[in-house]
């Protein structure tokens, strides 16, 4: 058990490249802790420092309050499991599982017994004889984390460990993977690029862009109160809603395109910043859900827009939608070919799943005004206080 | 009709199979005949129409060989000159396609093409010059004299070999022993080296087959009785005026049978190693 902190890390590799900016992160004892973002946002980079597997450039690491920057992995007492599981494949299962205890010079009773431990945590008591290259996909994958939890770490390093699996099966290990962790209670740092994993599975979430740290906050708060355009069109799926608008005097509207959306009362007391910006460009926010299918008689705010395709999931619809404002694309938060694909304008809501609604229809939404999210045009940080 | 399922042996004739057949006649009747005939008498091996099987079976040709032909002493040699050469450019090659596959090196596509063009390189070429080196080494006539310059000659396309192999190898399968606990010599005595098996098995057939053969510098350098070499042994079994096809019949046979006892043993590495590293993962 051991908490892991990282002050002002640096790191930049040989040709120059400056993959990690100034990383300052706490992973509490026994936390489980997402570092999210898209490719290349220098997450992997972060855990491998963590590891042992890069150098440091500068900065401090501490692992259980211990400088560990000059410390082998072994030393760390550290567990990894890597993207493609890396088992020695002529190795069988017990053994693979086994390695690390082995070459501790563990007594031969000890170690079976410590193998068999973990076999039955993870369901592999049955394929301890077994090669690697004799189990499916998912097996391999326990078999990683069963070399993981077996020596009883101080900390959990996991870089991408599901994104090999096939989508059923990931969902499945994301709730083992959960369960284990809480059961063992060791630190956890997770890597992934998946925002989903990141929102179900840690404690706190990490997000991550070009090598700097954006927000460190609990999955909730990240969804709710993103600090930066960035987090708020990374995080929520589908993506976030972002419009280039203007306030109106007073901040009782805001202008989207042709459409002026009212603002209540108590958007305006919710967020007295918002007041310095009146008749000033902002960026707007909204989640998919927040826009609801509106009936006539439903009062409110509200906006329409031109139905241009309905994604009909059993649970609810996603209506994909355009208005005539300028919808803003948050550089890195989605990939560039996504990026190509969406219109200008183009919109989601998730609406209910008995919504008479068809594409080419003209369509109005009700909107949730007080969860909307602000964020300055320039600086891209959100309006808050 | 032409849709119906061939039954019992019919449906084993297709065009794969067939072709296939041919392929195997082509390749193997050589070698039946040349089996044949080593267990034929001299006078039977002449015969007009030929015998397809011996009769009678006569081992004459072997005790020839062996007794009258000091056959056991080139089959000794070859062994030697073989098995120490292969086992040298294993080594050799191992570290060498181990670092250039893996560690941080500068010019290591230079390195690679030199190796690539010595590879190539023609041994006539050579020749000469080594036989000056030798001989001023007063290495004519002597195991080592075969050794290095078999060594040199094979390394470099074992050191291909291997070093697409280790490529093949993914780097995490090192950071994973590294985590563990593993130290540098373990984690290429345990992780990396059974994983890159099939790639040694692979380049020491390849070597193997290339030493046992060779015939050109065997005959330069090597050319006493003592030291003579299987092919070089075997072309001069003749006198100017006979030529003793029944023995040179059963000492190619035996010369044949370990190549063919390895490739037998290891084919499954040899096609793995082979095609290793042509298709990513």
């Amino acid at each position: 058990m051991a908490d892991v902190s990282l002050e002002k890390v640096n790191k930049v590799y040989e040709n120059g490249f400056h993959a990690v900016k100034d990383l300052s992160l706490t992973v509490a004892d026994g936390e489980f802790m997402v570092l999210v973002g898209p490719s290349g946002c220098g997450k992997t980079t972060a855990l491998r420092m963590v590891a042992g597997l890069e150098d440091i450039t500068s900065g401090i690491l501490r692992i259980g309050g211990k400088e560990a920057n000059d410390e082998t992995p072994k030393e760390r007492d550290i567990a990894m499991v890597f993207q493609n599981y890396a088992l020695y494949p002529h190795m069988t299962v017990a053994q693979n599982i086994g390695f690390a205890l082995k070459l501790r010079k563990l007594p031969r009773a000890e170690l079976d017994a410590k193998v068999k431990d973990a076999a039955d945590i993870l369901g592999l008591t049955d394929w301890l004889d077994r090669k690697p290259g004799q189990l499916s996909g998912g097996q391999r994958q326990r078999v990683a984390m069963g070399r993981a939890i077996v020596r009883q770490p101080s900390v959990f390093l996991m870089d991408e460990p599901l994104s090999n699996l096939d989508a059923k099966l990931r969902v499945q290990m994301r709730a083992e993977v959960a369960r284990i962790q809480r059961r063992m209670e060791v630190s956890t740092i997770y890597v992934t690029h998946d925002q989903v994993e990141a929102m179900t599975m840690g404690d706190r979430v990490t997000v991550m862009r070009d090598g700097t740290l954006q927000q460190v906050d609990t999955p909730q708060n990240l969804y709710d109160n993103p600090d930066n355009i960035f987090v708020a069109a990374f995080i929520g799926s589908p993506a976030q809603n972002l419009y280039d608008a203007v306030v109106g005097e007073g901040t009782r509207s805001i202008k989207l395109g042709s459409q002026t959306v009212e603002l209540p009362e108590a958007v305006a007391i919710k967020r007295p910043a918002l007041r310095a910006y009146a008749s000033k460009d902002v960026v707007v926010g909204m989640r998919p859900e927040h826009l609801r299918a509106a009936s006539p008689e439903t009062a409110g705010p509200k906006l329409a827009g031109d139905v241009d395709l309905v994604e009909a999931l059993g649970s609810e619809l996603v209506v994909h939608f355009t208005i005539d404002a300028h919808r803003v694309i948050a550089e890195g938060a989605v990939d560039k070919d996504e990026a190509a694909a969406v219109k200008s304008g183009e919109g989601v809501a998730r609406v209910e799943a008995k919504t008479p609604v068809k594409p080419g229809d003209k369509m109005t939404f009700t909107v949730d005004v007080e969860d909307m999210q602000f964020f300055d045009t320039k600086t891209g940080l959100a309006i808050r206080g | 009709m032409r849709n119906r399922k061939r039954t019992g042996w019919r449906r084993y004739i297709n065009g794969v199979n067939i072709s296939a057949f041919f392929v195997v006649l082509f390749v193997g009747l050589p070698l039946y005949w040349l089996i044949a005939s080593s267990f034929k008498t001299p006078a039977n091996l002449g015969d007009s129409p030929p015998q397809y099987f011996p009769t009678p079976v006569s081992v004459g040709n072997y005790t020839d060989a062996f007794k009258n032909n000091n056959f056991g002493q080139y089959f000794i040699n070859s062994l030697i000159v073989t098995l120490v050469a292969t086992a040298l450019v294993l080594i050799l090659g191992t570290m060498a396609g181990y670092a250039l596959g893996r560690l941080p090196m500068r010019g290591k596509f230079t390195l690679m093409v030199t190796l690539l063009i010595i590879s190539v390189f023609p041994a006539i070429a050579v020749i000469a010059p080594l036989y000056i080196l030798l001989r001023d080494l007063h290495w004519l006539n002597s195991y080592q004299g075969l050794i290095i310059p078999y060594t040199a000659f094979n390394l470099p396309f074992a050191i291909w070999i291997l070093r697409n192999y280790m490529l093949g190898i993914p780097k995490e399968m090192e950071e994973t022993g590294r985590i563990d606990g593993a130290g540098p010599f373990r984690t290429l005595w345990t992780i990396i080296l059974p994983m890159a098996l099939p790639g040694i098995f692979t380049a020491g057939i390849f070597c193997f087959t290339a030493c046992w053969t060779e015939f050109l510098m065997a005959l330069t350098f090597n050319s006493a009785n003592q030291y003579r070499t299987i092919p070089v042994g075997i072309a001069e079994f003749g006198t100017v005026f006979t030529v003793p096809y029944g023995t040179i019949f059963a000492a190619s046979v035996v010369a044949v049978v370990p190549i063919g006892i390895l490739v037998f043993i290891f084919r499954k590495f040899v096609i793995s190693g082979l095609t290793s590293g042509a298709v990513k993962g």
